[in-house]
C-alpha cells in the first residue's frame, strides 16, 4: 500500500519540485546550487567563525595583546588539563621561570603544587565590546590569577606577550584589512571595466593596455617599494589605510577583466537591446537591467581577489614594509618567525602561519562555490 | 604574423615605459632627495657637508630642475648604462647588482621550468582520469598549494630542515664557493641547491596551471573529433597526446605571461627567508636605508626582466598556436 501511495505522489511531487524551480528567482537558484557544494559550504561556515573572531576578539583574547614581561618571555604553550577527579574541570599548573645555568636560556617548569581552574565567561580584563558596551567577561580565562601564572595557550613571544591574545587582534586586522582593500579593488574594477566593456572603442583598448601594463609588473618589488615610502611617524590608522590603498592599486585588474567581460557579453542580449529599443536611458539600462544579472559574478571575482590581498599584506607586514608594531597583523606576528634559530627553540611562534592558511583555503573554497554556482554553464 | 610580433613589441615597449615611470616615481616618493640622504649619511660618519657643497651636488645631479627633466636625465643616464651610485655601498649600482640580478633570473627560470614539468603531467592526468582518487589527491593538494604563501612555505621547508634533518638548507652555494670565482664546480654547486628554492616558488604557480590544464583538457576531451580518432582505433595515449594536449596547451604557455612576474615577485620574499643571494635582500635593505637609486634600478630592472621573459613567451606562443602564427582571430 505504501508502495502504492509513493508511486501515486511521485508525479505530483517532482513538478511540485519542477514548479519550485520555474519560479524561483536568481538568487534562489545560485543559493540551491550553492547549497551542494559541501567543500564551499565548510568554507563559508569557517570564514563566518573568522569574522566573529574579528568583531569581538577582546572577547576571545583573554589577555592584553600589548603586555609584555620579560619574565615570561617564550614560554611554550601550556598543556591543559581537562580532567580534575573524573569531573570536567580544565585546569593548568602556575609555570616558574629559571634559567639553565649553562645555556642561559630560560626554562619554566610547571608547578604542579598549583591548580590554576580555567573559567568559561570568566572576568578579566575591562574592554568595550564593538566599541560602546563595556564588558569584563571573556570566552575563557584563569580567574584571579597573579601575572606571571596565567594562561598561555599557545605560549608567548620574546616579549613575554600572550600570543593567543594577540592572534585574535590579528585576525581582526588581517580579515578587514581583506576587506577594505577588496572594497577599493571593486570600485576601480567596476567602474573601469564597466566604462572599458560598455563603451569599448579606444577607450576600451587605453584601459585594456593599462591593465596589461600592471599585470606584467612583478608586484611585491613595486609595493615594497611603495611601503617604504610611508612615512615612520604616520599613526596606525594611516598605515592601516596606506597600505590598502597600496595593495588594491594592483587588485582592481582583474576584477576590471571580469566586469568588462560580462559587460560584452551582455551587450548583445536580446533583454539589453529591448531596453534600448523602449528607450531607457544608459544609466538605466546598465544599473537595471545589466548589472543585476552579473552581480554574481563580481562577487564570486571578489570572494576570489579577497585571499590574495590577505596574502600580499602579510607578505608585506612579514618584510616589516607594510603593517608595523604596535599594529598587530598575522604578518606582524609571523615577523618574529623569521629568523630560523629562533624558531627551532620556539616552533609555536610560527602557529599564526595556520590561521593564515586556514582563511585563504576558506575564502578560495567560498570563492569557488559561488562562482559555480553563479555560472550554471562552467 | 608581423603584425602580431610588431604589436606585442610596442606594448612591450610601452610596458616598459610605464615601469620606468613607476620606478622613478618610487625613487622620489620619499621625502627629501638623494642629497638629504647623503648629508644625513656623511654626518652619520662624522664628516659635514657646507650649505654650498649641498647645493652644487644638487646642481650637478640636477635635482634642482623641475621632476620631468630629473625623469628624462635619469632615463638618459639609464640607456648610457648607468644606474647612478649605490649610497650605502659606495659602488656604482651595477657593480652591486651584477650577478645577484642574474642569479635572480637563473632561480626564477628554474621555477618557471619545475612548475611546467610537474603541472603538465598532472594535468593530463587529471583530466584523463577526472574524479579519481589521485584527481581528487591532486586538488587537494594543489588548493593547499594556492593557500600557502611562498615565505611560509619557506620558512616551513627551512623550519624541517634544520629541525629535523639538522641541515641549513638556505643560500644557492656551499660556503667553499659563496666567494669563488665562476667555474664548472660552482655552476655545479649552484645546481644542486636550487631545486629547493624553485620548488618553494613554483609551487602556487603549479597548482595553478594543473587547475588549468585539467580544465582546458577536459573541454577538448568532450569535442566529436577526439571520438573520431578513438573510433578509428588510434591507441589512447595517441588519442590524448597527439591533438587535443597541443590545443590545450595554449593557454597553457600563454600563462607564462603572468606567471613570470609572479614567480619573479616571490624569489624577492622566499629569497629573504632562504638567504639566497639574489636582488631580494638587496631590495629590501636599500628600501629601508632609502637607498632610492638602487632600489628604483632593481625594480626598473626586474620589470624590464619579466617584459622580456613575456614577450618570448608571446614568440613561443606564436610558434605553437598556427592561428597566432597565421594572422587569424
Amino acid at each position: 500500500m505504501a508502495a502504492l501511495a509513493e508511486i501515486a505522489a511521485a508525479p505530483e511531487t517532482r513538478s511540485l519540485a519542477e514548479q519550485r524551480i520555474a519560479v524561483a528567482t536568481q538568487w534562489q537558484l545560485m543559493w540551491w546550487r550553492f547549497r551542494k557544494h559541501k567543500l564551499a559550504v565548510g568554507g563559508t561556515l569557517v570564514l563566518v567563525a573568522f569574522y566573529l573572531v574579528a568583531l569581538f576578539a577582546d572577547f576571545f583574547a583573554y589577555a592584553d595583546p600589548q603586555d609584555s614581561d620579560a619574565q615570561r618571555s617564550l614560554m611554550a604553550p601550556q598543556s591543559i588539563h581537562w580532567f580534575d577527579d573524573g569531573r570536567f574541570a580544565p585546569y593548568i599548573h602556575a609555570l616558574k621561570g629559571t634559567r639553565d645555568p649553562l645555556t642561559f636560556k630560560r626554562v619554566y617548569v610547571p608547578d604542579t603544587a598549583t591548580k590554576l581552574p580555567i573559567r568559561f565567561l570568566a572576568k578579566g580584563e575591562p574592554y568595550t565590546l564593538l566599541g560602546f558596551i563595556p564588558m569584563e567577561r571573556h570566552l575563557f580565562s584563569v580567574e584571579g590569577a597573579k601575572t606571571g601564572e596565567t594562561l598561555f595557550l599557545m605560549g608567548t613571544d620574546a616579549q613575554g606577550r600572550d600570543l593567543w591574545s594577540r592572534l585574535m587582534f590579528a585576525t581582526r586586522t588581517s580579515m578587514t584589512i581583506g576587506l577594505v582593500s577588496v572594497g577599493l579593488s571593486l570600485v576601480l574594477g567596476v567602474v573601469l571595466g564597466g566604462i572599458s566593456g560598455y563603451f569599448g572603442g579606444v577607450i576600451d583598448t587605453v584601459i585594456q593596455r593599462i591593465i596589461e601594463i600592471l599585470r606584467s609588473i612583478p608586484t611585491i618589488p613595486l609595493w615594497m617599494g611603495l611601503a617604504a615610502a610611508v612615512p615612520n611617524d604616520w599613526s596606525v590608522v594611516q598605515i592601516y589605510f596606506a597600505i590598502t590603498i597600496i595593495i588594491s592599486l594592483i587588485g582592481w585588474t582583474e576584477l576590471a577583466r571580469v566586469v568588462r567581460g560580462r559587460f560584452i557579453s551582455l551587450k548583445q542580449e536580446d533583454f539589453v537591446m529591448a531596453a534600448e529599443l523602449v528607450g531607457c536611458s544608459k544609466m538605466r539600462i546598465i544599473f537595471r537591467h545589466m548589472v543585476p544579472s552579473f552581480i554574481s559574478h563580481i562577487i564570486a571575482a571578489t570572494t576570489l581577489a579577497i585571499p590574495a590581498i590577505i596574502i600580499s599584506e602579510t607578505s608585506l607586514s612579514f618584510l616589516g614594509l607594510g603593517l608595523r608594531p604596535p599594529a598587530i597583523s598575522w604578518g606582524v606576528l609571523l615577523q618574529d618567525a623569521q629568523n630560523i634559530q629562533a624558531l627551532v627553540i620556539s616552533p609555536w611562534l610560527l602557529y599564526p602561519s595556520v590561521a593564515v592558511i586556514v582563511a585563504v583555503l576558506a575564502f578560495n573554497f567560498m570563492g569557488d562555490g559561488i562562482r559555480d554556482a553563479a555560472d550554471p554553464y562552467l | 604574423m608581423i603584425a602580431y610580433v610588431v604589436r606585442r613589441m610596442l606594448l612591450a615597449v610601452l610596458t616598459v615605459w610605464a615601469i620606468s615611470v613607476l620606478s622613478f616615481i618610487i625613487i622620489h616618493l620619499p621625502p627629501g632627495d638623494y642629497v638629504t640622504s647623503y648629508i644625513a649619511s656623511m654626518s652619520a660618519s662624522g664628516s659635514a657637508v657646507s650649505e654650498g657643497e649641498a647645493t652644487a651636488l644638487r646642481e650637478q645631479l640636477g635635482l634642482d630642475k623641475p621632476i620631468t627633466v630629473q625623469y628624462a636625465k635619469w632615463m638618459g643616464l639609464i640607456l648610457q648604462g648607468n644606474f647612478g651610485m649605490a649610497m650605502e655601498w659606495g659602488r656604482p649600482v651595477s657593480d652591486v647588482i651584477g650577478d645577484r640580478l642574474a642569479l635572480t633570473m637563473v632561480i626564477s627560470v628554474a621555477a618557471v621550468l619545475f612548475t611546467w614539468a610537474l603541472a603538465l603531467p598532472i594535468g593530463i592526468y587529471s583530466a584523463v582520469y577526472k574524479y579519481s582518487f589521485l584527481d581528487y589527491v591532486f586538488t587537494f593538494v594543489g588548493f593547499i598549494g594556492l593557500a600557502i604563501p611562498g615565505f611560509l612555505l619557506a620558512l616551513i621547508v627551512m623550519y624541517v630542515g634544520f629541525a629535523y634533518f639538522g641541515a641549513n638548507v638556505g643560500g644557492l652555494f656551499s660556503p667553499d664557493f659563496a666567494e669563488a670565482p665562476w667555474s664548472v664546480a660552482k655552476a655545479w654547486d649552484l645546481a644542486k641547491h636550487l631545486p629547493i628554492p624553485a620548488i618553494v616558488l613554483g609551487v602556487a604557480g603549479t597548482a595553478q596551471l594543473i587547475r588549468i590544464m585539467r580544465s582546458n583538457l577536459l573541454d577538448e576531451l568532450r569535442k566529436p573529433y577526439v571520438m573520431t580518432a578513438r573510433a578509428r582505433g588510434l591507441p589512447e595515449f595517441r588519442v590524448v597526446l597527439r591533438y587535443p594536449v597541443r590545443v590545450a596547451l595554449n593557454p597553457f604557455i600563454s600563462t607564462i605571461g603572468y606567471l613570470l612576474p609572479y614567480i619573479v615577485s616571490g624569489s624577492i620574499i622566499v629569497s629573504l627567508v632562504l638567504s639566497l643571494p639574489t636582488v631580494g635582500p638587496l631590495l629590501l635593505k636599500a628600501l629601508v636605508a632609502q637607498d632610492m637609486f638602487l632600489a628604483g634600478t632593481i625594480v626598473l630592472l626586474l620589470g624590464v626582466m619579466t617584459v622580456v621573459g613575456t614577450f618570448i613567451s608571446d614568440l613561443l606562443l606564436m610558434w605553437v598556436d598556427p592561428r597566432i602564427r597565421l594572422g587569424k582571430d
